[in-house]
């Protein structure tokens, strides 16, 4: 549980952080009147926030079955399964996806509606190429013998690349409304800026579920086991 | 004014709860008499805590009630007295804390000379098993637990074959010798507890637990499972028998005997059986 | 630090962006599929309450086989521990994480706040339906084949996907299901409740002004978020474990003669897992409970809550440091035993905040103007209770005095003073003090005071002595107490008495059902503000609040919740949104 709890302490050190900059030290019976916010860039939307606080909590949900992992792992009847070529591949495709949105966002706030609608449709088909590639691994490892149920690392495997992949899928979802969106918006008005907001909150997400994607690569890989046998030997 | 009444009727009765009514815990059988202490000195600690802010709010209460004209203090804070019961709240908490602490590292450390026993737990029902004369017990492996072998002994490794393996009997042990007390589980989780021993631990499918300690009265006691195990969990019972080493030595004495006995029965069976195919 | 711009009579109109209020068109929008808080609040509420209603009669049914073990021959050892699972699991998630978050935060935040509504209102609506879909899947285990499941609340495996508990087949697997979508639901309503706390704020209303019911419900959403993950992934695991024939918590087996085909899991990757969750969760209920008790407190008090300074930051290291104690329901599990010297100490260090609350609670009745109103009388007895409990806390949480007592009726005693009736004390005084804004009138008093009687008096006869027997060496979760030496035959006259007492208290929440019903049509009307209180709840332009909350413009706040018998000012009470009085800027300067 010691990545769960190092998670935590990150997301409560930012907690933290934000409420030092929110003055509750000081007295609020003395204080009569109008206090406005500190005045700055104006506070960022409500959705990037709630999208934040999401990341968070999909955060806690990883980092539990990332600590679930590391603890099963030291159990004797663990065989790590290989890892399959094709999983690069799909790295690729979803780092692909990552940096089209990021160039997206760019466009959107260079005000070209057509940049943004090929980058939307481009990460749309990086990302939905890096879900039928997770399958198609999916259905090499079954053939190949690795059964969910056959070894706990398989289990393990499953569990991860599925429950990543429905983040994914999830998110695939507000990428097509943001997508028809853009298709439908004219060239000015009010849907403009939630047109720039939506391209950015799906940057974010997915900027996020590539990040959780190459942390969990690369415990299938085998290269986090060393980094576990280096935790637990400094532990014990 | 029967507020005030009822909070000084609460915190009163129920100190003269704690200490008339006939329920407490029974007279202690182990060496564990350090966590009856622990437990002691909390009660008191607590029962003061307790009984003063109780009573405080029923001054409160009627000193403060509203009448007529009477108005609040507007006082947002006041540090020292903050500070002040932060502090003694802190050393009271210390003071719970330091013993406890104490004996808990007490409880994990098993002494040296203690003597290993093996309680199984099974739905629903204790079983025990002994080291022979070797002092050792055998290893284990689920996989080789069969009708005549419940707990499933290894029966290739020496160390095991003259364990006393008790099923649906008591179990006995010797006054004033630790003992370190092993725990496994063949199905889900129990836990062995003794209510006059004071320690008990969970018990695990998978993993072995153990925990430690010295009976220092004679007696029989009744075990209880105090993990829920299913159905027939509050139907688990079996009994422990602490008596004074010769009576010990002469039923453990005959204990092997019939396991001697059984073991030899169990090889002319085969050895019949053989001859017969 | 930043500097404060004092204001001064007479400042612009809010400038805060209105959330885009959606405008209901049809009844049914408007009633049922409706994106309105207070109207989310208001069904989170009922259906909460009613479940809570069904979980009592379920605890009657237990109490009556404890005191007259086998009279009623419907319960056998199956059903026993299946009302215990359903009562457990429905009180602890369905009822009071729901009552709390879903009924007091929706109704509560964006009023005290001054926001016209939450921020996400469709997720909001989404958050109900889900809650709902839980508590019906949740409800049909009754109905499938075996029944519910009678693992316990706590759902430890093996033994809750093994033979031997019943609802193996369809129960225990509908709880799973039933408890992930209540979790998906949970966190489309706490990412609201979160953000409106953090954005929806109207202009003057910085965090320290907030009032503690929203500090309190605030820090609980954060940490219910953060921590029912921690049972989602455990419920995914088990459910694969059960269906899919993994090991995640499955070690080597047999099952009735039977080896089963699992090997090498853990039962205690799963206890971990739980208490992640269950450990926060305590806090979860218990935070709400804390912010609206010192509301209550201060407003029928006439004074200001005491040290709120201290009560925010309690509240937030409660919140962060209630992560950290979880395995200190594991003292006993077999886990590692060093463990046991980081989490008691950790578990005991929240003593202190949690204490600094009580102390201040009743400072705040100290020197103060006390109106026992029922509202009152509900925190009152919380205090009660909630010390009680709280100090029991300090033997569980303190590791070797846990050997003896753990899974013992003492620790049932415990909880249920802690979490179960201190809670509900509270959530009854909070009905009691809000009912007037929901509906426009009062609660019948009489009916208030004979619930408060029966309830306080009763619960506290129920749970007090229940700690003896634990203490006596009673285990919990045992179908009937049985036949032992160590139990004297009063020990049976005990539990009937507390059984009788199960009854009494069951009976008297009738009279608040009747009260809640009856008050509705005959209550005396109560107009805008009854408790002459300064949160901006009180301040709406009408009662109940109509949709949008406030009037044509939010509410500009200017001062703290808590301007109770301000020295120099004409009233007792000075609202929040009250442009600061003649003279007040300087009187009040340090
Ligand atoms: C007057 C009201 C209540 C009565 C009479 C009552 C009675 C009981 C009884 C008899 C048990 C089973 C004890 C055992 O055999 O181990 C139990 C368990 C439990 N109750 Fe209550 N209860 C009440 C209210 C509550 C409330 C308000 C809560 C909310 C926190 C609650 C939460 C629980 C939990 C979590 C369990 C444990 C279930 C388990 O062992 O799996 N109860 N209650
Ligand atoms: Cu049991
Ligand atoms: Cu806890």
């Amino acid at each position: 549980m010691t990545i769960v709890v190092a998670f935590l302490v990150l997301v409560i050190g930012i907690a933290a952080w934000w409420l030092s900059t929110q003055r509750i030290m000081s007295k609020p019976w003395l204080e009569i009147g109008v206090i406005d916010e500190p005045p700055g860039a104006g506070p960022p939307a409500a959705a990037k926030i709630g999208l934040c606080v999401f990341l968070a909590v999909a955060g806690v949900l990883f980092a539990l079955s990332i600590s679930a992992y590391s603890m099963r792992l030291q159990a004797a009847d663990w065989w790590p399964l290989p890892a399959p070529r094709l999983l690069w591949f799909n790295t690729g495709l979803l780092i692909l996806a990552s940096a089209t949105l990021e160039w997206t966002k760019a466009q959107s706030r260079h005000a070209s509606l057509d940049g943004v609608r090929f980058g939307l449709v481009g990460a749309g088909v990086f990302t939905l190429a890096f879900v039928v590639g997770q399958l198609v691994v999916w259905r090499e490892l079954v053939e190949e013998g690795y059964f969910l149920a056959s070894n706990p690392a398989n289990a393990f495997f499953y569990l991860m690349t599925g429950l990543h992949g429905l983040h994914v899928m999830g998110g695939l979802v507000a990428l097509a409304r943001v997508t028809l969106r853009a298709f439908s918006a004219d060239e000015v008005g009010v849907e403009r800026g939630k047109l720039r907001l939506g391209v950015e909150l799906c940057a974010i997400y997915w900027h996020f579920l590539l990040v959780v994607w190459l942390v969990l690569f690369a415990l299938i890989a085998g290269w986090a086991g060393d980094f576990f046998e280096i935790c637990r030997q400094a532990l014990s | 004014m029967h507020v005030v009444l009822v909070l000084v009727v609460v915190a009163v009765g129920s100190v003269l709860f704690h200490f008339l009514s006939p329920w407490w815990w029974t007279p202690i059988a182990s060496n564990w008499q350090y966590i009856d202490d622990t437990i002691i000195i909390t009660f008191w600690i607590t029962g003061v805590v307790f009984v003063a802010v109780l009573l405080f709010m029923a001054y409160c209460v009627w000193r403060f009630r509203h009448r007529e004209g009477h108005r609040a203090a507007f006082e947002p804070e006041n540090r020292r007295l903050e500070t002040g019961l932060t502090v003694i709240t802190g050393l009271g908490v210390a003071a719970m804390l330091a013993p406890g602490l104490f004996v808990w590292n007490h409880f994990i450390t098993v002494p040296p000379d203690a003597s290993a026993i093996e309680i199984v737990g099974q739905q629903w029902q204790w079983s025990f098993r002994l080291p022979g004369q070797d002092g050792k017990l055998g290893r284990t492996r689920v996989d080789s637990i069969a009708d005549d072998n419940p707990l499933g002994l290894d029966r290739n490794d020496p160390d095991g074959r003259d364990d006393v393996v008790l099923q649906g009997e008591d179990l006995h042990l010797p006054i004033g010798k630790p003992i370190k007390v092993l725990l496994r589980s063949t199905d889900v989780l129990h836990d062995f507890y003794v209510p006059e021993f004071r320690a008990k631990m969970d018990i695990l499918p998978g993993s072995s637990t153990y925990f430690w300690l010295t009976p220092t009265r004679t007696g029989t006691f009744d075990i209880l499972c105090a993990e829920l195990c299913g159905t027939g969990h509050p139907y688990m019972r079996g009994s422990v028998v602490v008596e004074e080493q010769v009576a010990y030595d002469a039923w453990l004495d005959g204990q092997q005997r019939r396991m001697l006995a059984q073991q030899d029965g169990t090889t002319r069976q085969k050895g019949e059986v053989k001859a017969q195919q | 630090m930043v500097d404060v711009p004092l204001g001064v009579a007479g400042v612009p109109p809010a400038e805060v962006e209105d959330v885009e209020l959606y405008h209901p068109k049809s009844w049914v929008t408007h009633y049922v599929f409706s994106q309105d808080a207070k109207i989310i609040a208001v069904q989170y509420s009922v259906t909460a309450l009613s479940i809570g209603l069904v979980a009592l009669m379920l605890s009657w049914l237990m109490r009556l086989q404890l005191a007259f073990p086998g009279a009623l021959s419907f319960i056998d050892a199956d059903a026993y521990y299946q009302l215990i699972t359903m009562h457990g699991m429905m009180m602890v998630v369905y009822v009071l994480t729901a009552l709390f978050l879903g009924g007091f935060g929706n109704y509560l935040i964006p009023l005290m706040l001054g926001a016209r509504d939450m921020v996400f209102p469709y997720a909001n609506m989404l958050s109900f339906w889900f809650y709902l879909l839980a508590v019906v899947v949740l409800f049909a285990s009754f109905a499938v084949p075996g029944g519910p499941t009678g693992a316990g609340w706590t759902l430890y495996p093996p033994q809750s996907i093994t033979a031997g508990t019943p609802g193996l087949a369809w129960g225990i697997v509908m709880m799973l299901v039933s408890l992930m979508i209540f979790i998906v639901g949970f966190t489309m309503g706490g990412l609201n409740y979160v953000v409106t706390v953090l954005q929806g704020r109207t202009r003057g209303m910085t965090l320290m002004r907030m009032p503690l019911t929203v500090w309190g419900i605030f820090t609980a959403s954060v940490m219910a978020l953060l921590a029912f993950p921690a049972l989602f992934v455990g419920a995914v695991m088990m459910l694969f474990d059960r269906l899919l024939g993994t090991s995640f918590f499955m070690p080597e087996i047999i099952e009735q003669g039977a080896r089963l085909p699992y090997g090498g899991g853990s039962p205690i990757l799963f206890q971990h897992l739980f208490w992640f969750f269950g450990h926060p969760e305590v806090y979860i209920v218990a935070l709400p409970a804390f912010g609206i008790v010192s509301d209550l407190i201060s407003v029928h008090a006439r004074r200001n809550i005491f040290g709120y300074r201290m009560m925010v930051w309690a509240i937030v290291a409660i919140g962060a440091l209630s992560f950290v104690v979880w395995a200190h329901h594991m003292y006993v599990s077999g886990m590692n035993p060093y463990f046991g010297f980081f989490f008691a100490t950790t578990t005991l260090i929240i003593a202190i905040p949690t204490a600094i609350k009580v102390y201040n609670w009743v400072l705040t009745l100290w020197r103060g103007d006390i109106h026992l109103t029922t509202p009152m009388l509900f925190a009152l007895a919380f205090i009660v209770t909630f010390v009680n409990g709280g100090l029991t806390g300090l033997f569980l949480g303190n590791v070797v005095v846990d050997v003896p007592l753990s899974d013992t009726m003492f620790v049932v005693a415990h909880f249920h003073m802690v979490m179960g009736v201190a809670p509900i004390l509270v959530i009854f005084g909070a009905i009691y003090h809000w009912y007037p804004k929901v509906t426009g009138r009062l609660l019948s008093v009489p009916l208030g005071q004979f619930h408060f009687w029966v309830t306080f008096l009763g619960a506290y006869l129920i749970f007090f002595p229940m700690h003896y027997l634990g203490l006596m060496g009673v285990p919990r979760r045992y179908y009937e107490m049985g036949e032992t030496a160590i139990y004297p035959p009063s020990a049976h006259d005990l539990n009937i008495f507390i059984t009788v007492m199960a009854l009494l208290v069951g009976a008297a929440q009738l009279a608040f059902v009747f009260n809640l019903i009856w008050s509705l049509r005959h209550g005396r009307g109560a107009g805008g503000n009854p408790w002459r209180a300064c949160s901006l709840e009180w301040q709406t332009s009408a009662t109940p609040p109509p949709h949008g909350n406030f009037g044509k413009e939010l509410p500009i706040v200017y001062r703290w919740a808590y301007d109770y018998n301000v020295p120099g000012a004409p009233e007792d009470f000075i609202p929040q949104n009250q442009p600061p009085l003649a003279g007040e800027i300087a009187s009040r300067a340090p």
